[in-house]
C-alpha cells in the first residue's frame, strides 16, 4: 500500500530543505542561506567582526552587494553629490569590504546598481524555494517569487557572512486569502494598505504570511513584490506567494536564471513547491479586495489608513489621537483636498518599471502643481534605463517633476533627499512613521497613481478621474 | 558580550504602543561604520525639539530617569526597520532591559544578541508598571521573573537559547561556528540534489 505524502505548504517545503541542524531542546534550528544581499548601512560592523576574528566570507559566490541607502540620487559636475563625509565613507567602506572579501558589488554608478530588493529579482537571483536574507526589513519583497526571504540584524549579517547560516525558530504559517476583482485605479499598494488597516501592524508577528486567492493570482510579479514588501508593516518578517507561470515567465532570461534545459528542469521543481490545496496553515484569514478603494494613510503607522474619499475615522486610542495631532489632520473629513508639499515616487515598494509607467500615465501631457516638488527615483539603474527607453523620464520632466538616479532616497531620507519640518508628502514608500522622511516631515502613503494625482492637484486627490485620459 | 543574569533598577515609562525603530534611532544616525556612540541618537526626535532643546516632558529627560536601566513601553515595541542600531543605541544609553507586552520579531532577536533583555509580560503586570512610573524592579533573567512594585511577581518567557546567550554572554556566532562541518555536508548534499 502506498500512502500519499501529507499535504505541505510552500513554507514547509522550503524550511525542510534548508534545515542544516534541526531544532534541539536548547537551541533553534540552523538554517542554510542561499542568497545573502548586503548594502552599505547594515554591513560595516559585520565585516569589522569578521576582521576582528580573522574569519573569511564563507560563500562570496552566494553574496551580492549594492549601495542604495546612503547614495545620492543626483550628481554635480559628474560626481555623486553625497550629503556628507559619513555617507561617502560608508559607501567607500562597502567597496573596500567587497574588494577584500571577494564579494561582487553593484556599486554607485554601475549598471547593475539599485535598491537591493529591486536588483535581486531583476538579476534573477530571487528564485522560488530559495532562502534569501539581507540586513533590511523589506527583504520580505522577494517572497513574491516563493522564496523565504527576511530581514536580519547586523550581528546576523556577520553570522551569514562567516557560516552561510542562521539560527531560526520555526515561524508559524499564516494563510491570507485575498479574493475579489480589483476596481479600476486600485493596485497592490492599496490592497496591502487595506489589509494592514483591517488586521493591524502586529498581525503577522511570529509568522510567515502566504498570500493566496484569486486576487493574488491575478497580480503581475511587480505587484506581488509590492504586496510582499509590506508584510513587515503587518508585523511579519516574511511574505510568500506560491510560484506559478507568472513567476516563471518573469524569471526566464534573467542574468542569474538557469537557461535552456536547466530552466525547464527548474520550472518543474519550482512548480512542485507550491502549497498543496489541502495543506493547512497555523492560522488563516481572508480579505475581500473587491471593495478596496485607492488608499491613503492619515496617521503615523501603516495601519492608520482609509479610502481616498472616506472620512478619516474618529481616533479611538491615545496613539491614534497623537498620530492625527502629529499629522495636523482632522478626523471625520476625507484626506482628499489636503494641500501637499512634496510627492515622492520611489522605494523598494513602488519604483519598478510598472510603477513608473502607472504614474507616468497620470502625468502625461499635464503639469505638476506649481506648489509641489515632485521627486521620481527609479528603483535601479535597469529601471532607469528602461524608463528612458520608453520616454518616461521625459514625461515626468515635461510635467515638471524632478527625475533622479536610483536609490532608496526619500523613503529613508539618509542621503539628503528629505522633507523639511512640517512638510507633507504623498509617497509611494512603505513607512509613514514620524520623521521617517525627514525630522518633522509628514508622510501620506499611497500608490503610484494616487501620488501622481496629488502631484497634479497640489493636494491629496482621487486618482481615478485622471486615469484613461479622463479630465478631473 | 557581558553576561547578564539580573537587573535591579528604576524604570522609565514610555507609554506608547508600536514604538518603531525609526523613533528609537532615526535614520540620520545610521551613517557610521561602528556600533559606538549611538546612545546620543536614542529617541532623538522625541527627546529634543526642532531647535535641539531637550523636551522636559519627555520621560527619558526627567531627572528621575537618570541612571535607569529598564525601559517600560507599550505593545509591539521595536517594529519597523531591522536596524540593529536600535538595540545598540538602547545599550549605549545604559538600558539593559525593555519591558513590554510584546516585541517585534527582528527587534527581539537584535536585543538578545546585544545583551538587552526583552521582558514580555502579561497585561496585568504591564498595568502594574505603568501605574507606577519610575518604580524599581528586580529582573531575574535566569528564572524569568520580574518583581513588580505592587509586591507581585510576573513571569516572562525567553527561549532557552536566548536565555543562555544573555546569561553566559556567548552568542549564536560561537554555536554556528561549531557546526561548520555539518554546514559543509549540507552544501554537498544540496549541490547533488539540485
Amino acid at each position: 500500500m502506498t500512502t500519499r505524502p501529507s499535504p505541505r505548504t510552500l513554507f514547509d517545503r522550503i524550511w525542510e530543505s534548508h534545515v542544516v541542524v534541526p531544532e534541539g531542546d536548547d537551541h533553534p534550528a540552523i538554517i542554510y542561506v542561499d542568497v545573502h544581499l548586503i548594502h552599505e548601512v547594515t554591513s560595516p560592523q559585520a565585516f569589522a567582526l569578521l576582521r576582528e576574528r580573522g574569519l573569511p566570507v564563507r560563500r562570496p559566490d552566494q553574496t551580492w552587494a549594492t549601495a542604495d541607502h546612503s547614495v545620492p540620487t543626483r550628481f554635480e559636475k559628474g560626481r555623486p553629490a553625497f550629503i556628507d563625509q559619513a555617507a561617502r565613507n560608508q559607501v567607500a567602506a562597502l567597496e573596500r569590504n567587497c574588494r577584500d572579501f571577494g564579494i561582487p558589488l553593484f556599486g554607485l554608478g554601475a549598471s547593475g546598481q539599485g535598491i537591493v530588493h529591486v536588483i535581486g529579482p531583476e538579476r534573477g537571483l530571487t528564485q522560488p524555494g530559495r532562502t534569501i536574507v539581507c540586513g533590511d526589513s523589506h527583504t520580505s519583497t522577494h517572497g513574491a517569487f516563493g522564496a523565504w526571504a527576511f530581514g536580519i540584524g547586523t550581528s546576523e549579517v556577520a553570522q551569514v557572512l562567516a557560516t552561510q547560516c542562521l539560527l531560526q525558530a520555526r515561524p508559524r504559517t499564516l494563510g491570507l486569502e485575498i479574493r475579489g476583482d480589483l476596481a479600476p485605479g486600485v493596485s497592490a499598494k492599496d490592497i496591502i494598505l487595506a489589509v494592514i488597516r483591517r488586521f493591524g501592524v502586529a498581525f503577522g508577528r511570529g509568522s510567515v504570511i502566504e498570500y493566496h486567492g484569486s486576487a493574488v493570482r491575478s497580480l503581475g510579479m511587480e505587484a506581488r513584490m509590492t504586496l510582499c514588501n509590506m508584510s513587515i508593516e503587518a508585523g511579519a518578517r516574511a511574505g510568500l506567494i506560491s510560484p506559478d507561470d507568472t513567476t516563471f515567465d518573469w524569471i526566464e532570461g534573467r542574468e542569474e536564471a538557469p537557461r535552456g534545459k536547466a530552466f525547464d528542469e527548474s520550472v518543474a521543481r519550482w512548480r512542485a513547491l507550491a502549497t498543496d490545496d489541502d495543506a493547512t496553515f497555523d492560522r488563516t484569514a481572508s480579505f475581500d479586495a473587491g471593495t478596496v478603494e485607492p488608499m491613503v494613510t492619515w496617521g503615523t503607522n501603516p495601519s492608520m489608513s482609509c479610502g481616498i474619499l472616506e472620512p478619516i475615522p474618529t481616533p479611538c486610542s491615545p496613539g491614534e489621537r497623537a498620530a492625527l495631532g502629529y499629522m495636523g489632520l482632522e478626523a471625520e473629513r476625507p484626506l482628499a483636498g489636503t494641500p501637499v508639499d512634496v510627492v515622492f515616487i520611489g522605494s523598494c515598494t513602488n519604483a519598478r518599471i510598472s510603477d513608473l509607467r502607472a504614474a507616468a500615465g497620470v502625468v502625461r501631457g499635464r503639469r505638476v502643481h506649481p506648489d509641489v516638488q515632485v521627486l521620481v527615483v527609479p528603483g535601479s539603474a535597469a529601471v532607469r534605463d528602461q524608463a528612458r527607453h520608453e520616454g518616461l523620464d521625459r514625461t515626468f520632466r515635461e510635467a515638471g517633476a524632478v527625475w533622479r538616479e536610483p536609490g532608496c532616497s526619500m523613503c529613508i531620507a539618509m542621503n539628503g533627499d528629505r522633507l523639511q519640518p512640517g512638510q507633507l508628502a504623498v509617497s509611494t514608500s512603505n513607512r509613514n512613521f514620524e520623521g521617517r522622511q525627514g525630522p518633522g516631515g509628514r508622510t501620506v502613503l499611497a500608490s503610484p497613481v494616487t501620488a501622481a494625482a496629488a502631484a497634479l492637484a497640489g493636494q491629496v486627490a482621487d486618482p481615478r478621474p485622471y486615469l484613461e485620459g479622463g479630465t478631473p | 558580550m557581558k553576561p547578564i543574569t539580573g537587573i535591579v533598577s528604576a524604570t522609565v515609562l514610555l507609554d506608547a504602543d508600536d514604538v518603531d525603530t525609526d523613533q528609537i534611532i532615526p535614520a540620520r544616525f545610521l551613517s557610521g561604520t561602528t556600533r559606538d556612540g549611538l546612545g546620543a541618537g536614542l529617541f532623538a526626535d522625541w527627546r529634543r525639539d526642532r531647535e535641539g532643546r531637550l523636551r522636559e516632558d519627555f520621560p527619558l529627560n526627567r531627572p528621575e530617569a537618570e541612571g535607569a536601566r529598564v525601559l517600560v513601553a507599550g505593545r509591539n515595541f521595536g517594529c519597523g526597520s531591522s536596524r540593529e542600531h536600535a538595540a545598540w543605541a538602547l545599550r549605549d544609553a545604559g538600558f539593559e532591559a525593555v519591558i513590554s507586552t510584546s516585541f517585534a520579531d527582528i527587534f527581539r532577536g537584535n536585543a538578545v544578541r546585544n545583551g538587552l533583555v526583552p521582558v514580555e509580560v502579561d497585561a496585568a503586570a504591564h498595568a502594574a508598571l505603568t501605574a507606577n512610573p519610575g518604580a524599581r524592579v528586580t529582573i531575574d533573567v535566569t528564572e524569568g521573573t520580574v518583581e513588580l512594585p505592587d509586591g507581585g511577581t510576573a513571569r516572562f518567557t525567553l527561549d532557552p537559547f536566548a536565555r543562555r546567550c544573555l546569561t553566559t554572554g556567548l552568542g549564536p556566532f560561537e554555536f554556528l561556528l561549531s557546526h561548520l562541518e555539518t554546514i559543509a555536508r549540507h552544501e554537498e548534499r544540496a549541490a547533488s540534489t539540485s
